[in-house]
This record gives C-alpha cells, structure tokens and sequence, in this order.
C-alpha cells in the first residue's frame, strides 16, 4: 500500500513545497549577505583610491582619512602571529598524531584543544590584557597583540595540521622505517612535506581569521588613533578591523558609513588574496601527491 | 609518558649515530608543543579566575549573580550580571530562532535536494561567508540593517537587540549550514532505500528518516552556533547600544556581556581598581557559559550518535 497515494492526498504537493522552502532557505542565505556586500560596495564608491591608501588617519577630515597605519600594523600583526603559531600549531599536531599513544593523556589533550577552539575570542583579549600587557609589562604594543592573536588562532593550526597528517596513508609511514629511517626523519621528509598542502590551507585560514579579529585587540587596549608606523615590537599599533570599529563608530556619518566601507573594502581584498593563495597551493601542491 | 608511536605497528631500529640524541629531542620538543595548549587553558582559567576573586572579595556572589542593576561607574556602584546576562539572552536567542530554521533548512537542500553543481558553488559560498570578520557585520548591522528595522518598527531604538540578532543569525548560519550538511550526507543510503520502498515521499524520507537519524549531529551544530553567538563581540558592540537593562524587548537598546568588556576595556581602566576586576568577572562568566554549551555540544556528539554500518 502506497503511503502517498491513499489516505493523504497532499503528500506529493506537501513534498514539492517542502523542497521549495529548504531551497529558498539556502539561497536566501547567501543572497541576503550579497545584497549587503553590494551595497557597502556602493558606499565606498568614490572613497577607495590611492591616497586613503597612503594616508594616516583625520580627525579633520573624512577625505583626507586613510588606512597606512591600520594596513601596516595588520601586516606586522599577521606576520609574527604565523611566525609564533605555525611552529607550536604544527609541532603539538605532529607530537598528537605521531608520538602520543592513544592514552588518556592524549584524549585529555584533545578534549582541551576542541574546549579552546570554542572560546570567544573576546576572552582570550581579556587574557591577553591579563597576560602579556600588564602581567608580562609588554604594554599594548605589536607584540602583545600578536602574542594573544596567536592564542586565538593556535586550536585552528592544530586541528588543521592534524587532519592534514591524518590523510597521509600509513602505508608512507612503513616505508620510510622499512628503509630504516628514523621516527623524526620520517616525519620531516616523508609526513610533513605530504601533508603541506593541508597544513598550509590550515595556517592560512588561522591568518585569514587572525586578520578579521578586532575584539582581542580592542581588549589589550590597542590604540585606536595613530599617526605614525609602529618600528619596533612594543610600539602603539592599529590593525585594519579596529580602524574600521572606530570609524563605524563615529557619529560622522562620512566616517560611518563611506570611509569604514572603504576600510571594508580594503580588508575584504586582503582576505580574499589570502584565500586566493590557499587554493593556489592546494593546487600546486596537491597534484604532486598521488595515492 | 610512553613514546609508543600510535599509528605504526613496529617500533623502528635506530640505527647508531648522531641521531641518537636528536630523537629524544625531537620527541620532547614536540610534546612541550602539545603542552602549550594546556598552558593556554590553565592560564585562561588562572587569570580569570584570580581577578574575579578579588572582585567578589568586594562584591558578593549572590549580589553578582542576582542582582538586576548593573551601573559599574555609578556611585554607589551597582553590579548585578542580569542585565548584560539578558542582553545576551536576547540576542542569542533572536539569533537563533532566525539561523536554526533557515539553516536547517539549508542544511537539508544542500544534502537531499541540491544538484552536484549546485551543491559546489553553494558549499564554498558558504564557507567565504563564514569567514567575513565580525566587524563588517557590525557595520552592516548598523548602516544598512538598523533603518530597515526602524521603518518597520518606528518605535525601535537605532540601536537595539534586534539589528544584533539579525546580523548574528547571518554570521551564525553558515556554520549551522555546514556542520548540518556534513551529518545529514552520512546517513546511509540504505535508509532513504527503505523508506522509498515502503512508499514515504521525499518529505517523510527527510523528515521522518534522515534528520532523525542525523539528530545528534544537528543539535551540536545548533549549541556550536549558539555558544558562537554568545561569544560575538564587534557586530553586537556596534549594533546593540551600550545601556545595560533589563528588558525582553528585542526592539530597545541593550548591552551583551561582551559589549561590556570591549566598552570597558576601551577606556584604559587602572589595574587594581574595581573596573577593572569586573572585566574578569564578566569574562569569567562568558567562558563558563561558552564553555558549557561546547561540552554539552561534544557529548552529545559522543553519547548520542547513531551508529551506522
């Protein structure tokens, strides 16, 4: 007996709209946020140009207000937190992976890893002001900020990394000690050149994300205005997201709406070349590797 | 600790050599790696923690936790977590009443309805999405999504509760999109066979066979989104106004707790002094709460998942 046909007579047309819905509700989704991008494009309209790309920031004056301070500093701020996750992100994975028995030790471990990737990143600038600002006196320079930036994208390095070793097939891992490598030795030249590609996806996506954060730097107490390029580690910094929270915040309306759209604007192309870059090397690399 | 490798069978022959000593080095190199993150952790919990006391040596927990007046810069002071506790109610629960539906439903096209094609443009769509910063969203939230709310609502405040559920729905959804998805595919086909056999539609088959088959994972992906909308910070800063009240109405100005911390740490408060402690208390109760909706999220996941061949 057919259960669409007797008895229920609106089972097929009930079927038909049910597909409807869940179909308007995926394009809806991203249909909303492009409609908005667009329309943020609009407003940046005109304010994006060379020189809101070489200028400091005004309080004079929106046409004369730029992002070189913000751009400078996300550089230095993206630059060292890659340079402090990628070693310990990479070196806990592969100790996880590779060297932990699976013992409770490593449950706990991992447990511990899934716990941080959900904290707020809001907390982890609470830590950070705690930490390294007043508790290690670094103040609320370049190297405080990357210090707690790496905190908050260290669980993503990890994750990343692991899943990437996951993938190489243990039958790589025989050979190499069939040829009478060492356990280090198969790691560096057999584990970690296969898994590149994923691990690499995993550290751009940790930078993409480290870029976008403002609340931990708000939180350390990173200063909002600044007219000169930071020069060394302790130095006053902005970073492109914070630039753009005080200008949103602005009650100038020029500042709030047309000159944070453009700062917008120039953090969205930053993201999208990091990303860019990513497939690129997944590419790249990833067609090398057959198995 | 035991240096057993955990995937391989044998233990490899070391040959002699320099590389004698590198090995144990290595080894132990690696495992301080891996203790950074409990360092992290304990210093998370230690930080916030010492803070706090010194917080509630001055304020007691029960005035804390219940008290419904939170004015920290008034004289007398006044620090009862509900309001900041209910503004974060608020827009996580306005947030998710607009993300679980329509991501689910998503969910649910990308898995049983959606073509391959559609399903590959769809899917990394979702995934840039979910990775726009959350001050962008802030800044939609108050210039483009604050005037369509009012014109609805010509009662609502420029900046109220519901400008930050809305943008917070969108940045939470991709999230319940792809973590829903991914469950939803690994039911078995045999399943959505037997169903068809005995004659279900394509709605019964979905919904009476697949999402509950796939409950477990799906309610994870929603207290995954919820504790990330707890923890939003810039796009609730900037959408919902800074004035701590007590209120349901999702059309008034409020403030989250996260709103609060930013708002406090902006001004350069003084070590030691009572301001500044109350940041970590209010810290503290936003790891806890995040923290516990993660736990639950991952038993669930452990305890409740259906086993399939």
């Amino acid at each position: 007996m057919s259960l669409a046909g007797r008895g229920r007579p609106y089972a097929k047309a009930a079927s038909a709209a049910f597909a409807y819905v869940c179909a308007l509700c995926a394009f809806a989704s991203v249909a909303v946020l492009l409609i908005l991008i667009g329309q943020m494009l609009r407003f940046a309209w005109g304010w994006l140009d060379f020189q809101f790309l070489t200028s400091f920031d005004s309080q004079l004056s929106a046409h004369r207000a730029g992002v070189k301070a913000a751009l400078v500093g996300s550089v230095y701020l993206i630059a060292l937190t890659a340079l402090f996750t990628v070693p310990v992100g990479v070196g806990a994975a592969v100790y996880l992976e590779e060297y932990a028995a699976r013992s409770r030790w490593r449950g706990f471990v991992q447990t511990n890893i899934a716990n941080l990737a959900g904290v707020p990143s809001i907390v982890y600038g609470i830590l950070g002001l705690g930490l390294f600002v007043r508790g290690m006196h670094l103040g609320a320079g370049v190297l405080a900020g990357a210090l707690t930036l790496s905190l908050v994208v260290l669980p993503v390095v990890i994750l990343a990394s692991q899943e990437a070793l996951r993938a190489v097939p243990n039958t790589i891992r025989q050979a190499s000690f069939a040829l009478g490598a060492t356990k280090w030795q198969t790691i560096w030249h057999q584990l970690l050149p296969a898994a590149l590609p994923g691990i690499m996806t995993g550290v751009i996506l940790a930078i993409s994300r480290a870029l976008g954060e403002a609340a931990p730097l708000v939180a350390i107490g990173a200063a909002g205005f600044v007219m000169f390029l930071p020069a060394g580690v302790n130095d006053k910094f902005t970073a492109l997201p914070l630039q753009i929270y005080n200008w949103t915040e602005n009650a100038n309306e020029e500042f709030q709406f047309h000159v944070a759209a453009a700062g917008i604007i120039v953090l969205l192309v930053m993201l999208i070349c990091l990303n860019a870059v990513a497939v690129y090397l997944r590419y790249r690399f990833g067609k090398r590797i057959r198995w | 600790m035991s240096s057993a490798p955990s995937v391989t069978a044998e233990k490899p022959v070391v040959s002699g050599g320099p590389r004698r000593w590198g090995e144990p080095l290595m080894h132990g190199l690696l495992w301080l790696c891996a203790l950074a993150s409990v360092f992290v952790t304990i210093s998370i919990v230690l930080i916030l923690l010492v803070e706090s006391l010194e917080f509630f040596r001055q304020v007691s927990v029960v005035e804390f936790l219940s008290g419904t007046v939170w004015e920290p810069h008034a004289t007398p002071a006044r620090f009862g977590i509900l309001p900041l506790a209910c503004g974060t109610l608020l827009v996580t629960a306005g947030a998710a009443i607009i993300a679980i539906p329509m991501g689910l439903g998503a969910a649910i096209y990308l898995s049983e309805y959606a073509t391959p094609v559609v399903r590959d443009v769809l899917k990394p769509v979702l995934e840039i999405l979910a990775g726009i910063p959350s001050v962008v969203f802030g800044y939609l939230a108050i210039v483009f999504i604050s005037p369509i709310v009012r014109s609805l609502f010509p009662q609502a405040d420029v900046f109220n509760a519901l400008n930050a559920s809305i943008v917070v729905a969108i940045m939470i959804l991709p999230m319940i999109v792809s973590l829903s998805e991914d469950v939803l595919r690994s039911v078995p086909r045999s399943l959505r066979e037997g169903a068809y056999a005995l004659g279900a539609t394509k709605l019964d088959v979905t919904a009476g066979v697949v999402v509950p088959a796939a409950l477990s994972g799906i309610m994870a992906s929603f207290l995954l989104a919820i504790a990330r909308a707890v923890g939003e910070t810039m796009a609730v800063t900037l959408a919902a106004g800074k004035r701590p009240q007590l209120t349901l109405n999702p059309l008034e100005s409020i403030q989250t707790m996260t709103a609060y911390i930013v708002e406090t740490t902006k001004g350069d408060v003084p070590r030691g002094t009572l301001g500044y402690q109350t940041i970590f208390a209010v810290g503290l109760t936003l790891f806890l709460a995040t923290l516990a909706l993660n736990v639950l999220a991952q038993w669930i996941l452990k305890h409740m998942r259906e086993k399939y061949e």
